[in-house]
């Protein structure tokens, strides 16, 4: 068996020590390999195992005899504190080697707040933190995921990037490495410069950036002649044939997400003004109806998981839904699995269906209108109506349903106070609704309306990308009014309100969309002992403010400044296959309050077009 | 139809904890096909138990749960199922079915035989003759060796000797290994490193709690007569 990195006694002290040990069921171990791969997800084990794109990226890497991929997470605090202490190397969980020896260390970037502990995995992998200062003998570190979209706020502590879906270009990358290392013509430098000839692969050493007096850019430039001016993002645009993982590797410890994932499609034909993910996965792909059926016999078997879930960014906007969840529903009813369905759009249809596969009495019904009124629901063009929402929140009281949940976010473009009150407004007007449609005598009790609102952060490749944020203080002002006009409803006892801290959203806002000069500000942070930011209590914004403050940063040039419609953005030099002009479109669209519709019923012409498949070839030979 | 499954947990396995284990075999039983049974109700669940939940650290060579099933294969596919779909560090050894009118597991718990034995790293400050003596003249020749147990609520006075039932020490691998077999369940359990350590406070020596690995050899239900028998001893192999 192997020999852990950790000791008894460091294992027996620290929280949850199956972190750290590895040895999962379908984990994958070799006995050595000529390509080593540590994939991290910088945040802990329980959230990182839940992260289906690792899961994909695993089994691809692993399916080459050539590479051994293995996995690594942030060590929570505790255990950070003993391998400060002892200097114990970081490793990966499969062979519990240090993973400063390998050959790789590549990380995803689900969202902002993990930028501290990218900066921790470095540093107890004892691995330089800038990668101006790594060798010849230090692993290639790269980065890849949402965030990775505006790498440029991380971008110093990055040897490359890889921008778009990992399924396309990995290959080419690693027999790139390897026949380099064959050859004995390898050095950093060299590897990244053929590297960063690959479609989507980015190199930010080989880029500069000058900057106007105003403190935006004025020139992003290639240092090379032979590397790309802008790096295409990259698409699989064979969902159906593309690798999936027959074997995800089952935790011991309870993950946030502890069941089997079947992933239907990629990207969304909805086009909401705020959304990220909405844009940049752009097209929308479908996975075939029968390779998912394949799949969730294959993943239930491999794993015994006893739940499944569904994985897309709007689920009933799958053309075949209705056909896969029927199957679903006879296969898991033999094996007592149980399906959770994502939330999906309330009609007829997911009524019955969510009456058949969950508890009416415990479950609630979500509807995300993002926005109270109509109005600014259109600025955001979410097509969701009042009529929509009633209609679909009736039939669910008439079927025995009594909670509902309402997500918003408060601090949206153009938003009013009429608009902030719109949302209380909503909600006792669902509530009526309940005590009209439900006879007295047929009532489980009161319902219960849920608002839950977040804070709006503008991110880059979304048509608000040129947005402008608000004060800490501006954004509890508006949870305030929600608040205190909750409490004016006639049905005020049947709601609850819950609200969002708007520190993170600041921050958020500042590293979505800044530019290289955040880096010493968040290196500043890590070394003044913040990481962990994504957990509120190891957030500490003052440590934040004093970094800012430190690196002469000023704050409100990233968020409270209007951007101009010509302004070079620090991400402009990726092409997500929108197009900017798109994008400004869509902003000018939703300052006048139109709405566009979707990308089944008309094309808007945003550019994804030319990736030749997806929703729009749909129904085109 | 009442089964009885043994275990064997060894290696990293020691730190997933008992739930985790749980949770561990269920989805095991799903991967195997063992056509488990499931409890009534909106959100069903196997019917399983465990018998003596085993600490986080511990090593076993004899875990015991208990599952109904509504059908099932011999004892030998059944083993060979599970096995197929096992991490390395765990092992199913048996697969027995028990009669209808079985209690279970847990409530049968009376006594376990446990190895302790000083890791890799760590020296005992006695040979295993010395310790042999030493057992002998401090704990075995005593009439009564009572030491005060703190609990989070209360002390209490305890004559280990009434919940020892077997004490011996070998040598193994030139290093000295203690084996106890002492009460163990719902009532008098106990916990056998607190006999050690009892003995290097008697010795004036401190004892380290991660010098020693606990290995759990066998637990037991006690027969009509008294006798103990070990859990699977009960069931019957189904051909």
């Amino acid at each position: 068996m192997r020999k852990l990195a950790l000791s008894d006694e460091i294992l027996m002290q620290v929280e949850k020590p199956a972190r750290y040990i590895g040895n999962e069921l379908n984990s994958v171990v070799k006995d050595t390999s000529q390509i080593r791969f540590a994939m991290c997800f910088p945040d802990v084990y329980e959230i990182g195992m839940s992260h289906l794109g690792i899961q994909i990226l695993y089994d691809m890497f692993n399916r080459r005899e050539d590479t051994w991929c293995e996995r690594v997470y942030s060590p929570w605090p505790d255990l950070h504190k003993i391998m400060k202490e002892q200097n114990i190397p970081l490793f990966g969980l499969e062979s519990q080697e240090p993973i400063k020896n390998f050959d790789f260390v590549g990380m995803t970037l689900q969202y902002e707040m993990c930028y501290t502990n990218i900066l921790q995995i470095l540093d107890l992998a004892q691995i330089p933190l800038l990668a101006s200062e790594r060798t010849d003998s230090d692993p290639i570190v790269l980065g890849g995921g949402p965030c990775s979209y505006n790498p440029e706020p991380i971008a110093e502590f990055f040897d490359c990037f890889y921008i778009g879906e990992g399924e396309t270009q990995y290959n080419r990358f690693l027999d790139l490495y390897k026949s380099m290392k064959e050859s004995s013509s390898y050095s950093r430098k060299k590897f990244l410069h053929e590297a960063a000839k690959i479609e989507g692969i980015y190199v930010p050493s080989f880029y500069e950036v000058s900057y106007k007096e105003d403190g935006t850019i004025d020139r992003f430039t290639p240092l090379y002649d032979d590397i790309p001016v802008r790096i295409k993002k990259q698409v699989d645009m064979d969902l159906t044939e593309s690798v999936y993982p027959n074997k995800p590797v089952v935790p011991f410890i309870k993950a946030t997400q502890d069941r089997a994932v079947l992933e239907i499609q990629r990207g969304c034909i909805r086009g909401c003004r705020f959304c990220q993910a909405g844009m940049i996965y752009r097209p929308n792909r479908e996975k075939g109806l029968d390779r998912l059926k394949e799949l969730a016999r294959n993943i239930l078997e491999s794993t015994g998981h006893e739940e499944i879930s569904l994985s897309s960014l709007s689920s009933s906007d799958y053309s075949e839904l209705e056909e896969l969840i029927h199957f679903l529903i006879e296969e898991c009813n033999k094996k007592h699995i149980n399906i959770s369905l994502p939330s999906l759009r309330i009609d007829a249809f997911s009524l019955d269906i969510m009456s058949k596969v969950q508890d009416i009495k415990k479950s609630s019904l979500t509807f995300a209108p993002e926005a109270g009124s109509q109005r600014l629901r259109n600025v955001i063009n979410k097509g969701l109506t009042i009529d929509d929402i009633l209609g679909g929140a009736k039939q669910a009281f008439e079927g025995g349903w009594n909670k509902v949940k309402l997500y918003f976010m408060l601090g949206l473009p153009t938003e009013t106070e009429e608009d902030m009150r719109a949302i209380p407004e909503l909600a006792n007007e669902i509530a009526a609704l309940y005590y009209d449609t439900v006879p007295k005598e047929q009532r489980n009790g009161k319902c219960q309306i849920t608002i839950s609102t977040s804070f709006f952060v503008p991110k880059p490749f979304t048509p608000f990308q040129w947005a402008t944020m608000l004060e800490p203080k501006d954004y509890l002002d508006r949870a305030r009014i929600v608040n205190d006009h909750v409490k004016e409803q006639l049905n005020r006892k049947s709601i609850r309100y819950n609200w969002h801290e708007p520190d993170v959203t600041v921050l958020e806002g500042i590293l979505a969309r800044g530019d290289r000069k955040i880096a010493k500000a968040i290196l500043y942070v890590y070394e003044h002992g913040g990481f962990f930011d994504a957990w509120n209590e190891f957030f500490y914004y003052d440590l934040w403010l004093e970094a800012f403050d430190a690196c002469g940063i000023d704050i409100d040039f990233y968020t409270k400044r209007p951007r101009g419609d010509e302004e070079i953005f620090p991400w402009d030099f990726i092409d997500v296959g929108v197009s900017k002009a798109f994008l400004l479109r869509e902003w000018k669209t939703a300052l006048s309050e139109s709405v566009t519709p979707n990308c089944r019923m008309r094309c808007s012409g945003c550019g994804a077009r030319q990736f030749g498949g997806g929703v729009c070839f749909e129904n085109q030979n | 139809m009442k089964i009885r499954i043994k275990f064997r947990k060894w290696g990293v396995m020691k730190f997933i904890g008992h739930l985790d284990m749980m949770r561990h075999f269920q989805k095991a039983m799903r991967r195997a096909d063992i056509d488990i049974k499931y409890s009534e109700g909106f959100s069903p669940h196997q019917i399983m138990s465990f018998a003596a939940p085993l600490g986080v650290g511990l090593t076993s060579d004899s875990e015991y749960f208990d599952i109904e099933v509504n059908s099932t294969m011999s004892s030998a596919l059944a083993v060979a199922a599970l096995n197929a779909v096992m991490v390395e560090g765990v092992e199913v050894v048996s697969y027995v079915q028990l009669p209808d009118t079985a209690k279970t597991a847990m409530s049968l718990v009376t006594a376990a035989d446990y190895a302790l034995s000083y890791k890799e790293g760590y020296e005992s400050p006695y040979s295993a003759e010395e310790w042999k003596q030493i057992v002998e003249k401090e704990f075995l020749k005593q009439p009564a060796f009572t030491i005060t147990k703190k609990t989070k609520k209360s002390e209490r006075e305890v004559d280990l000797k009434t919940l020892v039932y077997d004490f011996y020490v070998e040598e193994q691998e030139g290093k000295p290994v203690f084996f106890l077999k002492v009460s163990t369940g719902s009532t008098d359990n106990l916990k056998p490193e607190l006999v050690v350590s009892s003995i290097y406070e008697r010795m004036g020596i401190p004892y380290h709690e991660n010098a020693i690995q606990i290995h759990r050899l066998e637990v037991y239900t006690r027969d009509d007569s008294g006798n103990l028998l070990p859990l699977d001893a009960l069931g019957t192999e189904i051909i």
